[in-house]
C-alpha cells in the first residue's frame, strides 16, 4: 500500500533538497536526472504494487 | 560472396503429374526450420508427410543463428543435434558495452547438468541441410523442391492444394494443410487472412563477415560505441569463423546506400582496427514487425512459425518460436489423425501456442523499445539506466539487449491438470517445460520419447496404457530439479512440458490427466 500520510521527520529539508537539485537544469537535463532518481528509488521500494499504485496516482490530472 | 556452398536440391517428377498419388494425411507447406521439424516430428510417430517447398536450396543468407537448448532438444530426437553442436559455436556467455566500457555480463547457463548448452550459434543454413539430411533418410517423407504452391482450396474434410512444377501442375488432397511459408506466408495470402500487429521503422544492417584472428564465443552488444557512438551494435560468431555484425542505422537511413560494400567497409574498419582483414559473406538491411494471427488454425490449415507469428531478431524468438510450434503440434496431429483424441485437441495448439508468441513478442517488443527508444522520454528512462549500471547492480538487470529464448510457459492450458499438492518448493509446474538433468550415465531429456512419460519417483506402479513410464530415484540432481519426494509423480506430454504432478501415485488419476492432456475434456 502506498503510504498517504507524512512518512518523512523532515518534509521541508526533504522537498526543498529535490527542488534545488534540479536548479539550473535545462529541461533535457531534468528528463535526465528525473529518470535515474525514479529508478533508484523505484528499486529501492522494491513492491511493485506500491510502483503501480504510485504511478497510478502520478498519472491523475 | 561467402564460404557456404550452396547446394541444389534435385527436382522429381510428382507422381500426382502421372495421375498417380493419394490423399495425403498432412501436406506441410514451406521447408524452412518449422516445415522439416514438423515432417520429422510426424514420421517419428508414423505419420507420412509430403513436403513443398518452392526453391531448390536452403535459406539464402545466415538468417536464424541462434539455436536455443530447447529446439536442440527436439532435434536430437532426429539424431541431428550432435552435429549442430560439433559444428556451431556453443555459447553461454554475453557480455554488454556502454560506449567503450563493459557494463554488464550475464551467463545463461545457471547450472551445470543439462545435455545441450543455452545456446549454439549455427546459421540456418546449416540447421536446413542438416534437417533436409535426415528427411531424405525418412521413407515417410516426401520432400518436394521447385514445388510452389499457387492455390488452396479449404474444405471440411481437407484441403486442395494446387501445385506449380517444372513438369507442369498438379493438384493434392490433404487431410491437414500445415503451412509453414514463413512470414510473407502465400497460403495465408490466398485464404485471404489478415496478420495483425506492429511495425518498427529503425533500420539495421546485417553484415556477416569471415574475420581473420581470435573471434569472441560470447554475445556482445554496445550501446553508443566509439566506433558507431549514435546507435547500437550486436555482434555474435558463427560457425567457419563467421562474425554476425548486426548495426542500428536508425530510422533515416538509405539502405541503398548502407548497403554499398565501401560503407559497410567503413564501418567495419572503424570497429575492428586498421589491421583488421575480413571478407563478406552475407549483407542484408532488414526493419522487423511484431505481428500475430488471430487463429493459427483455420478449419484444416494451420498456420506454424513465422506464418503465424513474427518478432524482432532480439531474443532469438523467431526460429526457436517455430521448431517449437512444430512440437507442439507433431503430436497433436498425430493422435487426432489415429483418432485417438478429438480434433479439438488441435485448437490448443492454437491456444498454447498463441500464448507463447504473446510471451516472445511482448519479450521482443520491450527489448526492441530499450534498443530504439520510442518517444524522448523512453530514452531518458533507458540512458538513465545505462547509465546507473556501472555502479548499481539493479541497474544492470534492466538492461534490455533482448532476453534471450527461453521455453515459453503454457500455464492454464486447459490440457494441463493444475497442482492440488501445496507442499511444492520447486520443480516444473504444470504448463511449464520439463527440466533436463543427468540420469544414470545418460540424460533426463533422453529417456523421454514420442509418448506420454510418467515420470515417477521411487514407485514402481503401473503407467496408465499411452504412457511410458519412467521410474527413478528420488535423489541427485534429477531429484531436486524435480522438487522429488518418494512418491512424487510427473505427467509429461510428448512436447516436453508438464502436464500436471502430485506428490503420491495414483493410476485413477494420471489416467484422468493423461485424458485431459488428450483433449477429452477440452471443450473448444
Amino acid at each position: 500500500m502506498l503510504k498517504r500520510d507524512l512518512n518523512l521527520t523532515r518534509p521541508d529539508e526533504v522537498y526543498n533538497a529535490i527542488v534545488d537539485a534540479h536548479k539550473g537544469l535545462d529541461e533535457e537535463q531534468v528528463r535526465a536526472f528525473d529518470a535515474k532518481l525514479i529508478l533508484l528509488l523505484a528499486n529501492h521500494v522494491g513492491d511493485e504494487t506500491v510502483i503501480r499504485e504510485a504511478l497510478k496516482e502520478a498519472a491523475k490530472q | 560472396m561467402g564460404s557456404y556452398e550452396y547446394r541444389t536440391y534435385p527436382y522429381r517428377r510428382p507422381p500426382e503429374l502421372d495421375g498417380g498419388g493419394s490423399r495425403r494425411p498432412v501436406v506441410i507447406v514451406g521447408a524452412g526450420m518449422a516445415g522439416p521439424t514438423l515432417a520429422l516430428s510426424l514420421a517419428a510417430r508414423g505419420v507420412a508427410s509430403v513436403v513443398l517447398d518452392e526453391d531448390d536450396t536452403v535459406s539464402l543468407g545466415s538468417r536464424s543463428i541462434c539455436q536455443a537448448k530447447h529446439s536442440l532438444e527436439i532435434w536430437d530426437r532426429f539424431g541431428i543435434a550432435a552435429r549442430m553442436v560439433e559444428k556451431g559455436i556453443t555459447w553461454t556467455e554475453g557480455e554488454v558495452y556502454l560506449r567503450d566500457r563493459p557494463v554488464y555480463r550475464f551467463n545463461l547457463a545457471p547450472e551445470p547438468g543439462h545435455k545441450f548448452p543455452a545456446f549454439v550459434n549455427l546459421q540456418q543454413y546449416y540447421v536446413e541441410e542438416l534437417l533436409y539430411e535426415r528427411c531424405a533418410a525418412e521413407p515417410l517423407i516426401d520432400l518436394r523442391h521447385r514445388n510452389k504452391v499457387v492455390a488452396v482450396a479449404p474444405r471440411d474434410d481437407g484441403v486442395t492444394v494446387e501445385v506449380e512444377t517444372p513438369d507442369g501442375r498438379y493438384s493434392i488432397e490433404a487431410e491437414w494443410l500445415a503451412a509453414c511459408d514463413g512470414v510473407r506466408s502465400p497460403v495465408r495470402h490466398m485464404l485471404g487472412l489478415p496478420y495483425p500487429g506492429e511495425v518498427f521503422n529503425d533500420q539495421f544492417l546485417i553484415a556477416d563477415i569471415r574475420l581473420k584472428g581470435d573471434l569472441p564465443k560470447e554475445r556482445r552488444f554496445w550501446f553508443y560505441p566509439p566506433f558507431h557512438p549514435t546507435n547500437s551494435v550486436l555482434l555474435h560468431r558463427q560457425a567457419d569463423d563467421v562474425l554476425r555484425v548486426d548495426i542500428q542505422l536508425g530510422r533515416d537511413a538509405d539502405p541503398e546506400e548502407e548497403k554499398k560494400p565501401a560503407n559497410i567497409d567503413r564501418r567495419l574498419r572503424q570497429m575492428f582496427g586498421p589491421d583488421a582483414r575480413w571478407d563478406h559473406e552475407w549483407t542484408s538491411v532488414y526493419t522487423f514487425t511484431c505481428r500475430m494471427m488471430e487463429k493459427f488454425v483455420h478449419g484444416r490449415t494451420i498456420f506454424v512459425g513465422d506464418a503465424a507469428h513474427v518478432v524482432s531478431p532480439f531474443g532469438a524468438r523467431g526460429g526457436n518460436a517455430a521448431v517449437a510450434d512444430a512440437d507442439n503440434l507433431a503430436w497433436k496431429l498425430a493422435v487426432v489423425l489415429a483418432g485417438q483424441a478429438p480434433a479439438a485437441l488441435l485448437d490448443t495448439y492454437c491456444s498454447e501456442r498463441r500464448a507463447a508468441s504473446h510471451e516472445n513478442i511482448l519479450n521482443s517488443t520491450r527489448a526492441t523499445d530499450f534498443i530504439t527508444p520510442k518517444f524522448p522520454a523512453s530514452r531518458a528512462f533507458r540512458d538513465a539506466t545505462l547509465a546507473l549500471a556501472r555502479d548499481f547492480p539493479f541497474a544492470r538487470a534492466l538492461i534490455n539487449s533482448g532476453r534471450l529464448s527461453v521455453p515459453t510457459s503454457q500455464v492454464g492450458s486447459p490440457l494441463d491438470t493444475p497442482d492440488v499438492d501445496a507442499d511444492w518448493t520447486g520443480g516444473p509446474s504444470p504448463g511449464r517445460a520439463m527440466v533436463d538433468a543427468p540420469l544414470n550415465g545418460s540424460w533426463l531429456a533422453d529417456q523421454v520419447g514420442c509418448d506420454f512419460t510418467v515420470l515417477s519417483f521411487g514407485s514402481g506402479e503401473t503407467a496408465p496404457a499411452g504412457t511410458t513410464l519412467l521410474s527413478v530415484e528420488a535423489q541427485g540432481l534429477v531429484g531436486q530439479r524435480y522438487d522429488a519426494r518418494p512418491g512424487t509423480t510427473y505427467l509429461i506430454r510428448p512436447d516436453r512440458y508438464v502436464a500436471g504432478r502430485w506428490r503420491h501415485f495414483d493410476s485413477a488419476v494420471l489416467a484422468a490427466a493423461l485424458g485431459r492432456a488428450m483433449g477429452k475434456e477440452t471443450a473448444c
